[in-house]
């Protein structure tokens, strides 16, 4: 199928898929540093500022958090699914389902768009004389909501141009049925970034 | 042509049926169901222990199906053991400090 164009000596490439996959995880351990440096330093000021912290969560959506979690885990569902497909030499399928992950992920980060104009509209950003007033643990959970989501976002944009890339590459039959480590391992990154609002949402929404 | 053996070590597959994705995918929607409605619920103390532990699931199943951890080899799970391990080394540690957990 897709392979056609590119057999002769595909046999004979030295090739070593599960150390690249295990390079991959190596960097998301990275990533988990990375973000679970942010989740002890939430974890000990909500630890230490519990009220202000639930009082402050209420200015949240929890509807836009939810429908958010809900995109995220569908993507993440139509990312392994475009391995499946790969795997099994369906390359038309598999570009459907990457453009349906670009899709949603476009669609949440929106979500996070509107979401974050309609608090800068309220004026709670960080440094904004509303939020200076605020409680010094309100002013703490702002501080770790615009900077953990906002981090999170930017893994977004980044997976997007990660899958992009690869849809790229799965149309011009570089990953294909016999290769496709390439798109496992932006699989792989595009989970981490749905693990890690798999936490995010509960912590930053759900405290009532 | 290497169109349909690919037996070399490094090119070896571990295919999940589809049915198997669509499934954890829907237990993930359900347990974030959970969530929002425990969410809901007083549980005082326990409410950040329920999410934390369903959130902990969820992360099972997506590590294990979803980025095939399951099907890897010995090494992968060990090292993933080692950096969940430090983080909760940090967290107790942090928590020393602050509380006497």
């Amino acid at each position: 199928m897709s392979s056609t164009e590119h057999t002769a000596g595909v046999s004979h490439v030295h090739r070593d898929d599960e150390g690249a996959r295990l390079g991959m995880w190596l960097f998301l351990f990275t990533e988990l540093l990375l973000f679970g440096g942010l989740f002890l330093l939430y974890s000990v000021y909500r630890y230490l500022n519990q009220d202000a912290f639930h009082l402050a969560a209420k200015e949240l959506n929890t509807l836009f958090g939810t429908f958010n979690t809900v995109i995220l885990l569908t993507s993440s569902l139509t990312m392994a699914l475009a391995i499946a497909a790969i795997q099994r030499g369906k390359k038309t399928l598999s570009v459907v389902l990457q453009l349906a992950t670009l899709f949603m992920a476009f669609g949440f980060l929106v979500n996070k768009y509107i979401e974050w104009t309609a608090k800068i509209h309220h004026g709670i950003y960080p440094g904004s004389e509303i939020l200076l007033d605020k409680s010094s643990g309100e002013i703490l959970f702002f501080g770790l909501y615009y900077s953990m989501t906002g981090l999170h976002g930017l893994h977004v944009i980044i997976g997007m141009a990660l899958i992009g890339y690869m849809t790229r590459l799965t149309v011009n039959g570089v990953i294909n049925k016999d290769s496709f480590v390439k798109l496992e391992s932006a699989g792989l990154y595009w989970h981490l970034v749905d693990l890690i609002w798999i936490f995010l949402f509960p912590l930053f929404y759900l405290i009532t | 042509m290497s169109g349909d053996h690919n037996s070399q070590h490094s090119g070896e597959k571990h295919v999940t049926s589809y049915a198997a994705y669509f499934f954890v995918w829907f237990a993930l929607l359900m347990l974030t169901v959970i969530t929002v409605v425990v969410a809901g619920i007083n549980f005082g103390n326990y409410t950040v222990a329920t999410a934390l532990f369903v959130a902990s699931i969820k992360s099972y199943l997506v590590l294990t199906i979803f980025m095939h951890l399951k099907a890897e080899s010995k090494i992968f799970k060990g090292f993933v053991g080692v950096a969940l391990f430090f983080l909760l080394i940090s967290l107790v540690l942090l928590f020393s400090d602050y509380s006497f957990l």
